[in-house]
């Protein structure tokens, strides 16, 4: 087995569903959906796989693939995982055959629908296992164009039109990347000669440790890849796309879109802006704590204000990523593997909300928690959907929320004391809005309107039990998810004590 | 006199005669395809044949003079970086020929001079590739540009065209006198005319030379539509017939390029101090106008016409880059630009044969009658735009690291940002055709479209996740030049 492209094919198993689909007659709508699910199954088995036979004692990049690509700009077709991509490659395997299956009724051109799907999933996993930036930055914007295109032809006009949320969520991911991109050319001149310069990741990290990069250099080049990775992770003030745009999206684009995509961002952070610009992220560090904490609290509190469970969905993932950014402002392991960890379980979670509130809204075109009441009644599997979510949302032990969040808290309170209690604050208002959306649509007095439609069954029910098992396992066995990242973060100790003195933005607020 | 050195030259003009002859022996209800068939075979041939002229590395004992490479002294060069725009000349011919069938067939009256025109416009553009003297260069532009005249007013039963080859004899010749001017007034003060002495003469620093070489950039700025000598293209590129508008857009600009390119950088090397300013203003200028004047547009043919403008502008940051990775860059990004185009191009030929016109409503519904043809404009037109896995990315990339290694960062801020804004545009088009409701037939397409269409699509991908091949020509094209 040493030898077996393992990650390659993972990669490659959507995109030649992606290819199949183009001969398949769009009248056989079943083999469609199966050519996607045997696709994405087969990837999930073997991320499992790697994840279980991943050496957690050697540590480092394991599953290593290295092909020279472009050998004028040092271009390496170079794939490989390690303790931090290889849960980010397993959320994205888990959320890819969830999304597949809750698209399972499309009925509105359904193999268009499904070609896109798997560009989309082929392309988030490209992110994870690339160990070159090349190859990173060319499968992080081809997600941009099929998301739109499934936007404005499968979403649904609430508030927002669907061509509008897609047009905002396309465009403002865009322009992030465009700062990306400049820091990213920067970054790749400044680090090497003209004739040694290369986009693997590991020797741009290297030149780092080197000197090749002025402290005033990757200040500035960090500062540029914060503005579009954090764009990405939905920092304030670049969030606004995200609730918009997840409301305005079909069911398994808000999935892989709140569950992964924006995980690149936060990924993208530490891969790309930890370490290699270490200098930069330390200083930006205190800024990064201080949008951390608004994106907390602001988020939490307009999520209080929401009716439409989309954007309380929405505007909760953005507070959720202020318990991300807060772990990497913090900059120490604990902190970090919490963020990590912490990516890890906002994906499943808010996978399985939309999961749900895309079944309910399927069958009874409600999804306003003023109209819906008392689905638990009718609905107990749905019910039982939500209910794990939402306790995973707000934190409760023994089920996969809890151990990251607490691991950012423990890690960050040293370091930003402030911040840190604010963040913790920010849960009650977590609680208020999760109990209070459950409750009213869950609980209380059974609604006649809603006996006529059924509880999730069959492939209905897959999602959940997908996406149910990874919650409450990784739960219960936290020490799968946390022994996996933290392995990942140790390496970045010596990095970390490295930057421990270098200077702050604003003398390193507290 | 070496006559081996020009035989594309003598080539691409026997193929044009012979277009003559047989439009005159065809009857006149027979189909004229046959020409373009017999045409396109034989470019292609001579297109894979052009590989084996080009020349390795530069080899010292040679000297710089290598004989065998020059036709009558100096005055025209067939080096590797001349073969390489011929060989992207004749691939925006071949796949115009292509998709052009059809449309040459039920929309034009004078179809075998069509062919010939072609031909004649292809052969200024090799001579505009290869032209070292300032002579050479004016012939190659003009039997380029009149042969364009006549190509653009070819749908003889058009107000549109005919007004947009009104408007382009007069633009284009108000251009032409004013680098015409220009010349004369370099040749005053330097005496001569031909790039390698024009370089070491150090009379070009007095203002006579100064106007002269400003005059003759403002004529290459109107061939290149960049901002302000714009206003002729918008205009132009809708009235022209669309197999047109494509080589106007790829061949054209592309010949351009080429000419200017060396124009800089073997006759005015010595006063980058001068132009380099003026073009990294320019280029930024266009960036950013051409790009948001395109957002405006409601016609697909008008919006690609200011887009062209953007990449223009986007071509030039390689050139101000001014090494041999910057023109690697621009020569890599013309090329893709030709794929980019003939896909965008051939699709509009079949919507405008179709509904009579390119405008968001006529393309409304495309991925339901035609879903190749929407997936096929998709895809060339974010290419354009420099979204991955298409070839736009990785030229973008060679563009913007090219012109960030010499110290412009602000250009590659501009050029990032812009062409990210340039995706609203181009995705209203998408949006159209995905979303608006079709009329519910599908539509045929001819085995000829299909092929130009796939494979420029092919090429378009095929480049964005492999570059290496292009790359390595490119390099070799770049590198021999600037020796």
């Amino acid at each position: 087995m040493a030898s077996f492209p393992l990650l390659t094919s993972v990669l490659l198993a959507p995109i030649a569903a992606a290819i199949l689909l183009c001969f398949v007659s769009a009248k056989s709508v079943q083999s469609v959906r199966v050519i996607c699910a045997t696709a994405m199954s087969v990837g999930l088995l073997l991320t499992v796989y790697a994840f279980f036979s991943y050496d957690l004692s050697a540590g480092g990049m394991q599953f290593v693939e290295d092909v020279p690509w472009i050998k004028d700009l040092g271009v390496h077709y170079a794939l490989g995982v390690d303790g931090i991509s290889l849960p980010m490659l397993l959320l994205t395997e888990l959320i890819g055959l969830a999304a597949v299956f809750s698209s399972w009724s499309i009925e509105k051109r359904p193999k268009e629908f499904y070609i896109l799907l798997m560009i989309l999933i082929a392309g988030v996993t490209g992110t994870f296992i690339a160990r070159d930036l090349f190859i990173f930055l060319l499968c992080y914007e081809v997600v941009v164009i099929p998301i739109y295109i499934m936007v404005i032809i499968w979403g649904s006009t609430k508030r927002v039109s669907k061509e509008y949320a897609g047009m905002k969520l396309t465009i403002y991911l865009l322009m992030g990347s465009a700062f990306m991109l400049v820091g990213v050319v920067a970054l790749y001149l400044q680090a090497f000669p003209p004739e040694m310069r290369t986009f693997d990741m590991q020797a741009l990290a290297q030149a780092a440790a080197m000197g090749h990069f002025s402290e005033g250099f990757q200040i500035f080049a960090f500062f540029l890849l914060l503005l579009g990775f954090g764009s990405l992770l939905s920092m304030f003030p670049f969030h606004s796309w995200s609730p918009d745009g997840y409301a305005g999206a079909p069911t398994a684009v808000s999935m892989i879109h709140a569950g992964v995509l924006k995980k690149i961002g936060g990924y993208g952070l530490i891969r790309l802006g930890l370490l290699v610009l270490p200098l930069g992220a330390k200083f930006w560090g205190p800024l990064i704590a201080g949008l951390a904490m608004i994106n907390v609290m602001y988020a939490a509190y307009i999520a209080l204000a929401q009716h439409d469970l989309k954007y309380v969905i929405g505007y909760s993932s953005v507070s959720h990523m202020g318990y991300v950014l807060l772990g990497f402002a913090a900059l120490n392991v604990v902190s970090i593997s919490g963020a990590v960890a912490n990516m890890v379980a906002h994906g499943v979670m808010s996978a399985l909300f939309f999961a749900m509130i895309g079944y309910v809204y399927e069958r009874t075109h409600m999804r306003s928690v003023k109209e819906l009441r008392g689905l638990a009644h009718q609905m107990p599997r749905v019910a039982t959907g939500f209910m794990l979510a939402g306790m995973a949302s707000l934190g409760l032990p023994g089920l996969i929320g809890f151990m990251p969040e607490f691991t950012i808290f423990v890690g960050s309170f040293s370091v930003y004391p402030v911040f840190a209690v604010v963040a913790i604050a920010g849960i009650i208002f977590t609680a208020l809005y999760t109990l209070r959306m459950l409750a009213k649509i869950l609980f209380g007095p059974r609604d006649s309107r809603f006996d006529k439609f059924e509880d999730a069954k069959g492939v209905a029910m897959m999602p959940l039990i997908i996406l149910g098992i990874a919650l409450v396992g990784f739960g219960i066995f936290p020490q799968l998810l946390m022994g996996m990242v933290g392995s990942g973060t140790e390496q970045l100790l010596p990095l970390l004590d490295r930057i421990a003195d270098a200077p702050a933005f604003l003398g390193g607020v507290r | 006199m070496n006559f081996a050195v020009i035989n594309t030259e003598i080539f691409i003009l026997a193929l044009g005669l012979f277009a003559v002859v047989m439009d005159l022996i065809l009857p006149r209800n027979e189909s004229h395809k046959s020409i373009g068939a017999v045409l396109i075979f034989s470019l292609t041939a001579w297109l894979l044949y052009m590989f084996t002229m080009y020349t390795g590395p530069f080899d010292p004992t040679l000297g710089f003079m290598s004989p065998d490479r020059y036709f009558t002294k100096t005055l025209y060069i067939v080096d590797n970086y001349a073969l390489f725009f011929k060989q992207l000349f004749i691939v925006a011919v071949i796949f115009t020929m292509l998709f052009a069938s059809d449309y040459v067939q039920s929309v034009l009256r004078y179809k075998g001079e069509f062919y010939a025109i072609l031909m004649l416009a292809l052969l200024g553009m090799c001579v505009l590739a290869s032209a070292n003297d300032f002579l050479t260069l004016f012939i190659g532009l003009e039997l380029m540009t009149i042969s364009f005249y006549i190509l653009v007013g070819a749908r003889m039963s058009s107000k549109d065209s005919s007004e947009a080859a009104v408007k382009y004899l007069i633009v284009g010749s108000v251009s032409t006198a004013v680098m015409l001017y220009g010349i004369s007034l370099v040749y005053g003060s330097v005496g001569s005319i031909q790039f390698f002495e024009v370089c070491r003469n150090p009379h070009l620093f007095y203002p006579t030379g100064i106007v002269g070489i400003t005059l003759i950039m403002v004529g290459f700025f109107f061939k290149l539509s960049i901002i302000p000598f714009h206003m002729w293209a918008p205009d132009v590129y809708q009235g022209a017939p669309t197999p047109v508008t494509a080589l106007l857009a790829m061949g054209s600009k592309a010949a351009g390029i080429a000419a200017f390119m060396r124009a800089l950088y073997v006759a005015f090397p010595m006063l980058g101090m001068y132009w380099l300013p003026i073009l990294s203003f320019l280029a930024a200028i266009c960036m950013v106008f051409g790009n948001i004047m395109a957002i405006k547009q409601r016609d697909v043919k008008r919006m690609l016409a200011y887009s062209s403008i953007a990449q223009a502008g986007y071509m030039m940051v390689g050139i101000i880059a001014a090494d041999v990775a910057g023109m690697k860059a621009v020569m890599f990004y013309a090329m893709l630009y030709v794929f980019a185009n003939v896909g965008a191009f051939a699709v509009l030929s079949v919507v405008e044969a179709k509904k009579g016109s390119t405008s968001h409503d006529a393309m409304s519904g495309l991925s339901q009658s035609a879903p190749v043809l929407a997936a096929v404009m998709t895809i060339s037109l974010l290419s354009m735009a420099g979204i991955p896995p298409t070839a736009g990315f990785a030229g973008k990339l060679y563009l913007f690291t090219a012109v960030v290694d010499q110290g412009y960062l602000w250009l590659a801020f501009v050029g990032f940002v812009m062409s990210m804004i340039s995706v609203y545009y181009y995705l209203l088009v998408a949006k159209a055709m995905y979303l608006g409701k079709g009329d519910g037939d599908k539509w045929v397409i001819s085995g000829a479209m299909r092929a130009a269409v796939v494979l420029s699509v092919v090429a378009t991908i095929l480049f964005g996740v492999w570059p290496e091949k292009l790359a390595e020509l490119t390099n070799l094209a770049a590198s021999t030049f600037l020796q």
